[in-house]
């Protein structure tokens, strides 16, 4: 049993630092691409032909039903061996953003659900086309209704982003794997690591809490 | 695609299966145990104690399991706490888990109607008797599905004890993948586990959900 110093840290905050920045990169990136995708995705599930919307479908089922973790695994390895020699942070952000574009599709598919048929009807019925009134009706107040739970799906994506670790992607919890390899530290190095996600993940609670009231204001 | 290797490997993938499960249930167990405290605390009159059930809810969900794990696993013997893979995997996940379940345990006691609570009181029950006897009761049928939903997030987290070296079935298939150059045929094989388990939990809790609420 070792004393506990957690001043050892202090000569690894820039090693840190820059596994912070790659964390906020894959967070920032993937966020992005799994709330475009996920629209894609509801819009697809909602209106396309079945021949479209069934694998979609399928994607759903399979990404809900398996672990991110082995998901991230097998993208990574699995195109490689497919000849697709990816470098890991596309990889990772490939993942992570398809995991969670799924579960954005799900909470936007019932934001579109609940937007009420006598709007669209509405916004046909004085000439806009069937994409016009996706674009500027019912997408528009879906997304309002689905502002929360989004966010509550970022906030896991935040989280989650450690699991690009497994592919070797420098972020936080790798930079931290290598300090304690040097180290031979892990308490606090984890410790410090478990600090500075719970500072990122207040910041990002507390944006997602001006957003939401930036858009209630705007009804 | 090489039906021949999946046949050869669906033997180490049952079993690491079984781990899987083992893990989730023991886990979910611990979880249940510690959020029933979590939320007795977090309704306790000691000022302290529902402090102490916020801080602890707080800081489990606002940092990721893995690093907890982490935390647990290679610092724990730092402290003087040397665990096993699988029992420090069991207590992180369990840990992590139950600030979730508090959670969605709080949310359906909210539910209940404050006569209920003023009734027992008033005939004569304690605080912890009447959250044990006449709340918790009442609240199990509007716990299922959130509870239900704690369950599957759990059995698909359970994978990240494959970090630290536990055998189940995320850890089973890395090792098949390195060793056979097949992520896809060991994809199959072990994604294919993981929904009979996911999907089996999800049909268990809308069959109870169904039952309950139609009362």
């Amino acid at each position: 049993m070792q004393s506990l110093d957690l001043s050892i840290v202090a000569p690894y905050s820039e090693l840190l630092a820059t596994g912070l920045g790659w964390t906020v990169v894959m967070f920032i990136s993937s966020s992005l691409l799994s709330v475009i995708a996920g629209i894609a995705f509801a819009l697809i599930v909602l209106y396309a032909p079945k021949l479209l919307a069934l694998p979609v479908r399928f994607m759903t089922w399979l990404l809900m039903g398996t672990p991110l973790l082995l998901q991230l695994y097998v993208i990574y390895y699995g195109l490689v061996q497919v000849g697709i020699d990816i470098p890991a942070p596309v990889a990772g952000i490939i993942g992570l953003s398809l995991h969670f574009a799924v579960y954005n599709a799900d909470v936007i598919r019932a934001g579109v659900l609940s937007v009420d048929p006598g709007q669209i009807e509405g916004a046909r019925s004085i000439g806009l086309s069937r994409g016009q009134t996706q674009c500027y009706i019912v997408v528009p107040q879906a997304l309002r209704k689905t502002i929360a739970p989004l966010g509550n799906n970022l906030i896991v994506l935040l989280k989650d982003t450690s699991l690009v670790s497994i592919i070797g992607i420098a972020e936080l919890v790798y930079s931290a794997q290598l300090a304690v390899s040097e180290t031979y530290s892990p308490f606090e190095f984890y410790l410090a690591v478990a600090v500075i996600y719970y500072a990122a993940n207040l910041v990002l609670e507390a944006g997602l809490h001006l957003l939401e009231k930036k858009v209630e204001m705007s009804r | 695609m090489d039906l021949d290797l999946i046949q050869r490997t669906f033997p180490f993938f049952l079993e690491a299966a079984w781990i899987t499960v083992q893990v989730s249930v023991l886990a979910l167990l611990l979880g249940f145990v510690v959020a029933i405290v979590l939320v007795a605390a977090r309704l306790s009159t000691v000022f302290i104690f529902r402090c102490l059930s916020r801080l602890y809810v707080s800081v489990f969900r606002g940092t990721p399991c893995l690093v907890q794990l982490f935390i647990i696993y290679f610092g724990g013997p730092q402290i003087g706490l040397e665990l096993e893979p699988l029992t420090a995997g069991v207590i992180g996940l369990g840990l992590n888990i139950a600030a979730y379940m508090a959670e969605s345990i709080r949310g359906a006691i909210a539910n209940v109607d404050p006569g209920q609570v003023e009734a027992a009181r008033s005939i004569g029950f304690g605080r912890g008797q009447t959250l044990l006897l006449i709340t918790l009761p009442q609240t199990a049928k509007l716990m299922i599905r959130p509870l239900g939903v704690n369950a599957v997030a759990l059995i698909k987290g359970s994978a990240l004890v494959s970090t630290i070296s536990v055998v189940e079935l995320s850890y089973t298939a890395q090792r098949f993948i390195s060793s056979t150059y097949k992520p896809f045929e060991i994809f199959i094989v072990s994604a294919l586990l993981y929904i009979v388990m996911v999907y089996s939990v999800r049909l268990v809790v809308d069959y109870l959900d169904n039952r309950f609420a139609a009362r």
